[in-house]
């Protein structure tokens, strides 16, 4: 069994699965209840100052869903702790005294003021937390007082508002980035520039989940009325797995440890975020939806990953992917792949052909010989991947690289050669 | 002392409560959420097999995509639109012989989307509701005879409506609905369905109906040739074939269809005879149905005799399944040879064996067994009871009994067009009745717009 023990920034955890700062970690209850369950670490939900913030008393959470319910994603309007300082400093110490193998992080949003931050500072670390999380992420309600997103969103403060914390901090500083931002690398490179220890990323999108067809008001609404929320599950996934890219492949920030969060479902989702630069990842949304439980899947899936990679140890996975991803203008354009479709897997729904013959590149036939069967055509075929995407059967259709011989549908020799956009005749701007 | 046998045939084995249980809806409406996830099963295949499987051609993939997304009206449109009995034949089409066995998913797991049940689903709130989705046609000023109260005559009387023509439907039975009302198994359409979907087409309006009107009695083909524009008949089979034995208007020798016609009109099932030994002779639905209902009113053996074996049977195998596994017995290879009586009254059936020749021939095996019976079900096929139809058989082609059409269920009259079970080369089916009565209708506004 690989060994799944996690070291992130120093912070020893069992595993490399820590719940998200958010409802799950808002107080001594659940997060006890989590660490019984088997969870590696706890950001203990964001702090700020006295007197606590209120909620609505309206509805927090909404959903969309598959035809059965399954939750495919979520946002919610939840602000940061309506709990008092002390009594989440008292819980937080009482967590850390029990759980002291455990992760526990202080994410804190206080106000860009050098005296909150030399009072409040020494008071968290004296909980006993690991590291402090900088919230400069949340999309809603705390951003309209000038903090979360606000600063988020603009490098100048989020530089401004780590040095802060930094300069009174004895233990590490993670700064957790909004994804409500064009480009990730300003803030990430900000966030070091302050003097980070780590990002983590993504905290929720700005986002509407839908209309009530009733009403036709936005959904949900407290007495008629709604506020944007943060998106957050499954759907936002491939959003925050190309934001962690981006960080671990760009010279100037790929030292920058980085803490992946964002629609960590199953085992493979903690494969995709950790393979693409993240040393350890935070989980919500799912226990959200499942609760704590998900996190045997979580550790024996990934364990049992490792052991069939033959890698002993989460590190060995950890950006093992990064060195895979590259600007589209560095892509080899002499590559050729060509959809194949097996013949004895295909249960000839034609979901392939229909698609290729009414958006693509009416590649595959509908019948052959007058009977109903699905094949490729290779002089059409652009390789696309659309038929691999739609087919209902995994495996059924595959691309397969051409290696020699000539392109069916262009008529020029397969060749081994690499060439890109960047010397490509119809670039205007090719290197010479 | 020898006790005289009398046959036991009588009303009340069951209580009106325990019969009520077996006379429940054999495939209850899905709710919500199990319709959901079950059209979430559908590949919406591009030119789906199931579709083409549907004798109507309802856009299946099309009216699933739409209940998928809840669009019900979008959905029993797609339906109805193509087959205006959406809802009957949801319940009764023997899907796994058509649309489900053609579904792409029996090639991943054996188990087809459940078209069927979605179908009724789709259609439940809109006929049930009288929502009416259809609107009368401008009027053509062309007026259609409609012969016959059944799937052909309603189908081909609503899509006259829709296309502008006024249609008066002759009806000879009290009720409109033909075998939906009175001939399929009462499990399978329950709370009166047959009615609602026949007020559901009438709704349309520009349908004028006179029920207990016969073709023969009342009026003669020859009449509507000359009042109307045209005639479509679909006036389906009055009548049972024999069993072609000496004795056969012995007591206890009943006609199926007939009982299942009583069965479908009892107030109170429980004061119908049963017998307490049945056996059924034929291999077709409604000798299932017959074998399945005597079952469920409380006959204590009941066995369906088929002279050939189970895979030349009529009925499906889900359906022989079906009535197995409601009690019913099934015995294959057996040709009813005599009716055996005892002092006067039925007392069995001497069988032969049979057995196929390789030339597909079927022969007797030389041996021979007797089952006991109260009451024998006669299922071995309906025929056109011609006699009763006054000179319409004189002037109209025939074809193996029943009337020859061709491809758009034209006769052989110029102004006569028919369908559903009295037309030659059919499947019998309510579904194929529906189609015949739908492109008949097609036909009719073709002609009589040119």
């Amino acid at each position: 069994m690989a060994n799944l023990s996690s070291e992130f920034l120093g912070i020893k955890s069992p595993n490399p699965f820590w719940l998200a700062s958010a409802p799950p970690t808002d107080k001594a209850y659940n997060v006890n209840r989590a660490f019984e369950a088997g969870w590696g670490g706890a950001v203990w939900k964001t702090l700020g100052e006295d007197p606590p913030i209120v909620n609505v008393n309206g509805p927090r959470y909404a959903a969309s869903y598959s035809n059965d319910r399954r939750v495919i994603g979520f946002n919610n309007i939840e602000l940061i702790t309506d709990r008092p300082l002390d009594v989440n400093l008292k819980e937080m110490r009482f967590i850390k005294r029990d759980w002291p193998d455990r992760a526990l992080v202080a994410s804190v949003m206080f106000p860009m003021q050098e005296e909150a931050w030399a009072k409040y500072v020494p008071m968290v670390e004296d909980t006993g937390a690991d590291a402090f999380e900088l919230n400069f992420g949340c999309p809603h309600g705390m951003s309209e007082r000038g903090m979360g997103a606000a600063v988020g969103q603009v490098p100048e403060y989020i530089q401004a508002t780590t040095e802060l914390c930094k300069k009174y901090a004895r233990i590490p500083v993670i700064v957790k980035l909004t994804p409500n931002v064009t480009n990730i690398l300003p803030p990430a490179r900000a966030a070091k520039a302050g003097g980070a220890d780590a990002v983590s990323l993504i905290n929720t999108v700005n986002s509407i989940m839908r209309v009530d067809y009733e009403t036709l008001s936005m959904y949900p609404t407290t007495d008629g009325m709604g506020s944007h929320g943060g998106y957050c599950g499954q759907g936002v996934k491939p959003i925050v797995l190309h934001m962690i890219a981006e960080i671990a492949r760009t010279q100037d920030t790929a030292d920058i440890p980085i803490s992946g969060i964002g629609g960590i479902t199953d085992w493979r989702d903690a494969v995709d975020h950790l393979a693409l630069g993240a040393q350890n990842v935070q989980v919500c949304t799912a226990v959200m939806v499942y609760g704590f439980k998900i996190i045997d899947d979580l550790t024996t899936g990934l364990s049992n990953f490792l052991d069939e990679k033959a890698m002993t140890s989460v590190r060995e996975l950890v950006g093992r992917a990064v060195p895979s991803v590259t600007d589209w203008q560095y892509l080899n354009l002499n590559y050729i792949e060509k959809a194949h479709i097996d013949q004895d897997t295909c249960i000839s729904c034609g979901r392939c052909h229909i698609v290729c013959e009414d958006v693509s590149h009416q590649a595959i036939t509908s019948t052959v010989d007058g009977e109903r069967r699905f094949e490729v055509i290779e002089e059409e075929c652009v390789g696309c991947n659309l038929c691999v995407s739609v087919c209902p059967i995994e495996g059924c259709i595959s691309m397969q690289q051409l290696t020699s011989g000539v392109d069916p549908r262009t008529g020029r020799p397969v060749t081994s050669e690499k060439a890109d956009w960047t010397t490509h005749a119809n670039n205007p701007m090719r290197s010479k | 002392m020898t006790e005289t046998m009398q046959a036991d045939i009588r009303s009340g084995r069951l209580s009106e409560a325990e019969i009520e249980v077996n006379f429940g809806d054999m495939h209850p409406l899905f709710r919500r959420a199990e319709a959901l996830v079950e059209a979430d099963r559908c590949f919406f295949c591009y030119d789906a097999p199931c579709t083409n499987a549907c004798p109507t051609g309802i856009d299946i993939p099309g009216f699933i995509q739409q209940l998928r997304s809840q669009n019900i009206k979008g959905s029993a449109h797609t339906i109805l639109s193509e087959n205006i009995m959406g809802g009957m034949c949801a319940r009764v089409c023997p899907t796994e012989v058509l649309c489900e066995q053609d579904c792409v998913r029996n090639t991943l797991e054996d188990q087809p989307v459940r078209i069927g049940r979605l179908q009724r689903y789709a259609t439940e709130a809109v006929v049930e509701g009288s929502l009416q989705l259809f609107q009368r046609g401008e009027d053509s000023g062309k007026h259609v005879a409609v012969v016959g109260g059944g799937p052909a005559a309603l189908s081909c009387a609503h899509r006259l409506a829709t296309l502008g023509h006024r249609v008066r439907v002759l009806n000879a039975a009290e009720k409109l609905g033909g075998l939906n009302e009175y001939g399929i198994a009462a499990y399978k359409t329950v709370n009166d369905f047959a009615q609602k979907e026949a007020d559901y087409i009438l709704g349309i309006g520009g349908i004028e109906v006179r029920n207990s009107t016969a073709m023969g009695t009342d009026f003669s083909l020859a009449d509507l040739r000359n009042d109307y524009d045209a005639v479509f008949l679909g006036f389906g089979m009055g009548g049972v074939n024999e069993l072609g034995l000496d004795n056969d208007q012995l007591d206890g020798v009943v006609d199926a269809v007939d009982y299942i016609a009583s069965l479908r009109q009892a107030e109170n099932k429980s004061e119908l005879p049963v017998g307490r030994k049945v056996l059924v002779i034929g291999g077709g639905m409604t000798a299932i149905d017959i074998a399945v209902q005597s079952k469920r009113l409380g006959a204590e053996e009941v066995t369906v005799v088929y002279r050939r074996g189970q895979q030349q049977m009529g009925a499906s195998n889900l359906e022989q399944e079906y009535a197995q596994t409601s009690g019913v017995g099934i015995r294959y290879w057996l040709a009813p040879r005599e009716l055996l009586q005892s002092d006067g009254c039925l007392s069995g059936i001497e069988f032969e064996y049979t057995q196929l020749e390789d030339n597909g021939k079927l022969v007797p095996g030389g041996k021979s067994c007797v089952l006991e019976a109260d009451v024998v079900f006669k299922a071995i096929g309906q025929k056109v009871l011609w006699d009763s139809l006054g000179d319409t058989a004189e002037i109209l082609e025939l074809d193996h009994g029943r009337v020859s059409v061709n491809e758009c269920r034209k006769t052989s009259l110029p102004d006569v067009w028919a369908g559903g079970d009295c037309v030659y080369g059919g499947e019998d089916l309510t579904v194929s009745a529906v189609q015949d009565g739908k492109l008949a209708a097609m036909d009719i506004d073709r002609c009589l717009r040119q």
